[in-house]
C-alpha cells in the first residue's frame, strides 16, 4: 500500500537513518521483524483502546512504583514519627507508615507519585474490567482466542492481588483493617485456617512480619507474573491478529485497518502519553488514600464508612450480605458459613467468568475460527447472561458501600442490606430478561431496516386513498452491518449409533434451546429482493 | 430462506459459503444460508478536509508542532516548579503548591505529546485503510506432520512410551518435587507456639485494672467505677498492656468496650449476673465475624455496630447478634472493683475473642 513517491535525492537525515538501520540489521537481523510487523494492520475502534489503557496504566504503575520503592521502608519496626507533619509528631508507628508519611510530606514530588501510583492502579483494574466486558459482549473470546481469555482473566486476578497487597503496605488504620478481614477469612477455612493465618502473619495478627511479606509479593512476584502474562497476552494478539467489527469489506479472512508504521505507532504511542497525562492530571488535583488522616494501624479504632479500594468491593460486599447466624459447631469444630459461603460464591462467579468461552463453544459446537465480532444484540442470550453477571457483580460491589448508602440517603442500614439481598437474587434475573428482550427488539428493528429501509417520516396518500409512509432504503454498505451475523439453531436430538440419546447430549440440547430458541434469523438475499419489490 | 445444513450433532465438517467466506471446520449448530446477503466490499475512500484544503493541512501541521513545543514547556515548567516550590517546612499549603505545579507541568508535557501525536496520525498521515490477509492459526499440514514426526522420533530414541516404568516414575518424581518447597514455607509460621493456645488467652486476668485506650501503644489512666456515668462508653485496654512483648498483637485481642446502662435495661442470665458492676458491662471490642473493631455505639438502642460488615450487637442483651453476618455474641469480660474503687477484671474472657476459627471450641 505504498502511495508516497520516493524523493529522487537522498537527504542528509534519510542517509543517517539508512546507515543506522544497516548497522542494527547487520547485528540483529531485525529487518525480518520490521518486514513482518512494520506494516501489520490493526483495525480501528474506540473499544479496542480499553486494553491499551490497561497496558499503559500498568507502565505508569511500574514507573511510579519504582520511584516509591526508592523511599519506602517495608518494615514494621516501631519508630516514633518526628517529621514535619505536626499532627503525627511523637506518635509511635511502623517504619512503613512513617516512610509513607515521609514520602507524602518530605519528599519532593513524593505525594504526587503516591497519587499517580494509586490512581493508575485504580485505572488499571477498571480498564481490565471494561476490556473484559468488551471481549465478552462482542464474542471476541471464541476460537481461536479462548486461551487468551484465560490469560486475560489471570491478569485480572493478578491485578486485584497487586491492588490488595499495595493497599496493605502503608500500615495505616484502613489497610490494617483490610488485613484483619483477610485474617478473619483465612481463619474461617476448615481444618487448616488457623495454622494458615499464623503462617501468613508469622504468628498472631497483626504481628511484625506482614508488611515485609506483602512488599515482596507486591514489587517482585506479582509484577513479574503480570509482565509474563501481558507478554503472553500480546504475543497471542499478534499470532491471532486483531478481531474486527462487522462492516463492508471485512471478512473472516482479512483485517482492515491501519498499519503499525506510521499511523498506529503515532496513534497508539500518542495514546500512551494521553493516558499517562490524564493520570498525572487526576493525581495533581485529586488526593487519594490520605493515610495521614487515618493514622497508623491500631487494632482499636475504626471509622464509619470504611471502604476497600473499589475492585475488592465485591468481595467485601458479599461478606455483608450473608444473613445472621450462618455458623455451625459440628463435632467440636467451628464451621463459619458466613465466610465460606461468600468465598464460594465469589470464587464460583470468577470460575464461571473464566470458563464461559468453553461453555458457549460446547453449546454451539462451532469449531470454526471467529475473527468478526458479534454486535451484542446479535447474540441475545450471551448478552443477557453478561448483563445478569454484571448485575450480580454490581450488587455485591454496591453492598460494600451499604453503610454509605444508608447515611447519604437517610435509610436504615438493615433496609439497605435487605434490599440488596433481594436484588442479588432478583436483579440478575430481571436483567437477563430485559436485556434479551431489548436485543431481540433491536434485531427486529435491524431486520426491518435492512428489508424496508429507514422510516422517513413522510406520509404519502396513494391514489386509492391509502396512506403509506415512505421508507428510505439503506445503502449496501449500511445494510451489510445489519445482516452479516451468524445464526445458530437449537441442537436437534438424534439417537447415536446404539440408538440411545446420552445425558450429555440432552444437556447440550437443553442449553442450546435456551441459547437459540427465540433467535431472529438474518435476512437473506431473496428476502431483500422481495422487500425491494414491495416498493417501500 | 435459511437452510439447515449441518445440525444433527455438530459432527462432520462442511464446506459452505455463508457470506463470511469458505469454512472447513465443523460449524456445530450454526445455520449456513445458501442465500446470504453478499459482502459489498470496502466502501470508497473519503478524503479528509486536510487532504482537500491546503490551508487546513497547514493548520493541522502548526497544531502538531505547536503541541510538541508546548510539551517541552511543560517539562521545563515541571523542573522549574520542583526547584522553586520546595517543601522544606512540610507545611500543607507548600505541599499542595508543589504537587500542583510539578504535576501540572508533567501532565502538560505528557498530554501535549499524546494529543500531538494522535493529531498527526489522524489529520496528516495517509488515512487509507489497508488490508492484511489472515491465515488459519493452526500451522499447515506438512508442518504439523513434521512436528509429529519429531515427537515420534524423540519418543523412539528415548523409549518414552516403551519404558513405562521409567516414564511413570518420572511423573511421580515431578509431582513430588515441589513438596519440599512448600514445606520450607512452614518456617514462616512461628515454630514454638501453639495457635490454639495463643488465641484462647488475652492479657486480661484476675485483678488487672481497666485503663483507657489512648490510641496506639499508649495506655491511659485506670478507670474508677464512680467515673462511669449512665450511657457513657469507654474504650478500654489492660493497664499492663505496655509491658507486652508485641503490644499491638495483645491489643488486638484485649480491646474492650465498657458501657454503663441503667440496671433496669440490662438483661442478664443468672450465671453472668456477677460479671457486671452497677450496670457497667465490658465486652470484647473485636467483632466475632472477621475481627474488625466494633466501635460504633447507638445510645438509644444500646446497639453496637461493626463498621466493616454491619453486624449489630445488643449490649443490653449480652451483646447478642441482632443483625448482620456475625453469629456469636461479643465475649463478655467479667469485671468488678478493687478496694480503691478501680474497675478490675475478674478473670480472662471465658472464650476466645475475635473471628471464628476451626479449633475455637478446643
Amino acid at each position: 500500500m505504498s502511495h508516497v513517491t520516493e524523493s529522487p535525492a537522498k537527504s542528509g537525515s534519510s542517509r543517517f537513518t539508512s546507515a543506522a538501520a544497516t548497522y542494527i540489521d547487520d547485528r540483529t537481523k531485525i529487518g525480518v521483524a520490521v518486514k513482518e510487523f512494520g506494516r501489520k494492520v490493526f483495525p480501528d475502534h474506540w473499544s479496542f483502546l480499553l486494553g491499551e489503557v490497561a497496558l499503559y496504566s500498568f507502565v505508569v504503575i511500574l514507573l511510579s512504583g519504582t520511584f516509591l520503592t526508592l523511599f519506602f521502608q517495608a518494615t514494621m519496626i516501631e519508630t516514633v514519627y518526628d517529621g514535619p507533619y505536626v499532627p503525627m509528631k511523637g506518635i509511635e508507628m511502623s517504619g512503613a507508615m512513617a516512610s509513607t508519611i515521609d514520602i507524602s510530606f518530605s519528599v519532593r514530588g513524593g505525594l504526587l507519585m503516591r497519587q499517580v501510583h494509586h490512581w493508575a492502579a485504580l485505572l488499571f483494574v477498571a480498564s481490565i474490567g471494561l476490556h473484559m466486558l468488551r471481549i465478552f459482549f462482542t464474542g471476541a473470546f471464541r476460537k481461536p482466542r479462548e486461551l487468551n481469555w484465560i490469560i486475560g482473566f489471570v491478569l485480572f486476578v493478578l491485578a486485584m492481588a497487586e491492588g490488595f497487597t499495595g493497599y496493605s503496605l502503608p500500615d495505616d488504620v484502613l489497610s490494617g483493617n483490610g488485613l484483619r478481614i483477610i485474617d478473619g477469612i483465612i481463619k474461617a477455612i476448615p481444618i487448616i485456617g488457623t495454622w494458615l493465618s499464623f503462617l501468613f502473619f508469622g504468628g498472631e495478627f497483626p504481628g511484625t512480619d506482614i508488611v515485609g511479606r506483602l512488599y515482596m509479593l507486591h514489587i517482585m512476584v506479582l509484577p513479574a507474573m503480570v509482565i509474563l502474562f501481558v507478554a503472553l497476552h500480546l504475543m497471542f494478539v499478534v499470532i491471532h491478529k486483531h478481531t474486527q467489527y462487522p462492516g463492508p469489506g471485512k471478512t473472516q479472512q482479512n483485517v482492515v485497518g491501519y498499519p503499525v508504521l506510521p499511523v498506529y505507532a503515532a496513534k497508539a504511542g500518542g495514546f500512551f502519553f494521553i493516558v499517562f497525562g490524564v493520570i498525572m492530571l487526576i493525581s495533581t488535583f485529586f488526593s487519594i488514600n490520605a493515610v495521614w488522616m487515618y493514622g497508623p494501624y491500631d487494632p482499636s479504632p475504626v471509622s464509619a464508612g470504611t471502604q476497600p479500594d473499589w475492585y475488592i468491593g465485591f468481595a467485601d460486599g458479599m461478606l455483608r450480605l450473608i444473613p445472621p447466624g450462618w455458623e455451625t459447631e459440628w463435632f467440636g469444630y467451628t464451621w463459619s458459613w458466613n465466610m465460606l459461603v461468600p468465598v464460594i460464591i465469589m470464587v464460583g462467579f470468577l470460575v464461571l467468568v473464566a470458563i464461559y468461552p468453553f461453555i458457549e463453544a460446547w453449546v454451539t459446537g462451532d469449531k470454526r475460527e471467529h475473527h468478526i465480532l458479534d454486535r451484542p444484540r446479535n447474540a441475545p442470550t450471551r448478552t443477557a447472561i453478561g448483563a445478569a453477571g454484571v448485575t450480580f457483580y454490581a450488587v455485591m460491589w454496591g453492598a460494600a458501600s451499604s453503610d454509605l448508602m444508608a447515611t447519604h440517603f437517610q435509610l436504615s442500614i438493615e433496609g439497605v442490606i435487605h434490599a440488596l439481598q433481594a436484588l442479588l437474587i432478583v436483579g440478575p434475573i430481571v436483567a437477563y430478561f430485559m436485556t434479551k428482550r431489548i436485543c431481540l427488539a433491536l434485531q427486529k428493528k435491524d431486520r426491518s431496516i435492512a428489508l424496508h429501509g429507514y422510516e422517513s417520516g413522510r406520509i404519502v396518500r396513494l391514489p386509492g386513498g391509502e396512506y403509506v409512509e415512505v421508507h428510505k432504503p439503506v445503502s449496501d454498505y449500511e445494510r451489510w452491518e445489519l445482516v452479516s451475523y451468524h445464526d445458530y439453531a437449537p441442537l436437534m436430538l438424534r439417537p447415536n449409533d446404539d440408538g440411545r440419546i446420552p445425558f450429555s447430549k440432552r444437556l447440550r440440547a437443553g442449553f442450546s434451546r435456551w441459547f437459540f430458541e427465540d433467535r431472529i434469523v438474518p435476512p437473506t438475499q431473496g428476502e431483500l429482493e422481495q422487500g425491494h419489490n414491495e416498493g417501500h | 430462506m435459511a437452510e439447515e445444513a449441518k445440525n444433527s450433532s455438530g459432527g462432520s465438517a462442511a464446506v459452505v459459503a455463508d457470506g463470511h467466506g469458505v469454512e472447513t471446520a465443523s460449524v456445530g449448530t450454526a445455520v449456513l444460508s445458501s442465500d446470504a446477503v453478499q459482502n459489498p466490499g470496502l466502501p470508497p475512500h473519503r478524503k479528509r478536509v486536510t487532504d482537500l484544503d491546503p490551508k487546513k493541512e497547514k493548520n493541522a501541521e502548526r497544531g502538531v508542532y505547536g503541541l510538541f513545543y508546548l510539551s517541552i514547556v511543560g517539562s521545563l515548567g515541571a523542573v522549574l516548579a520542583y526547584m522553586f516550590f520546595p517543601i522544606e517546612s512540610g507545611d500543607a499549603s507548600e505541599i499542595r503548591l508543589h504537587t500542583i505545579f510539578v504535576g501540572s507541568g508533567m501532565a502538560l508535557a505528557l498530554l501535549a505529546i499524546g494529543i500531538g501525536a494522535v493529531h498527526w496520525g489522524k489529520a496528516l498521515m495517509y488515512d487509507g485503510e489497508s488490508i492484511d490477509l489472515r491465515h488459519p492459526v493452526a500451522s499447515d499440514e506438512p508442518t504439523r506432520e513434521a512436528s509429529a514426526e519429531v515427537f515420534k522420533v524423540a519418543d523412539q530414541e528415548s523409549g518414552f512410551s516403551r519404558r513405562t516404568l521409567v516414564r511413570n516414575s518420572l511423573f511421580g518424581a515431578l509431582i513430588a518435587f515441589p513438596l519440599p518447597g512448600i514445606t520450607l514455607l512452614r518456617g514462616l509460621a512461628p515454630q514454638d507456639i501453639d495457635p490454639v493456645e495463643v488465641l484462647r488467652h488475652t492479657m486480661w486476668d484476675k485483678g488487672i485494672r481497666l485503663a483507657r485506650d489512648n490510641g496506639g501503644h499508649k495506655v491511659g489512666e485506670a478507670i474508677r467505677a464512680a467515673d462511669v456515668t449512665i450511657g457513657s462508653v469507654f474504650h478500654v485496654v489492660p493497664e499492663n498492656l505496655g509491658q507486652a512483648k508485641d503490644v499491638l498483637n495483645e491489643k488486638a485481642k484485649a480491646v474492650v468496650l465498657l458501657i454503663r446502662l441503667d440496671e433496669k435495661d440490662l438483661k442478664e442470665t443468672p450465671e453472668k449476673e456477677s460479671w457486671s458492676y452497677n450496670g457497667i458491662v465490658a465486652y470484647s471490642k473485636v467483632c466475632t465475624h472477621v475481627g474488625c473493631p466494633v466501635a460504633l455505639n447507638e445510645q438509644h438502642t444500646h446497639h453496637l455496630l461493626c463498621p466493616c460488615h454491619q453486624s449489630q450487637f445488643d449490649v443490653s442483651d449480652e451483646a447478642k447478634v441482632v443483625f448482620g453476618p456475625a453469629k456469636r455474641p461479643l465475649p463478655q469480660l467479667p469485671i468488678t472493683v478493687d478496694d480503691e474503687g478501680y474497675l478490675i477484671a475478674q478473670s480472662d474472657f471465658n472464650e476466645p475473642v475475635g473471628p471464628s476459627y476451626w479449633e475455637r471450641l478446643k
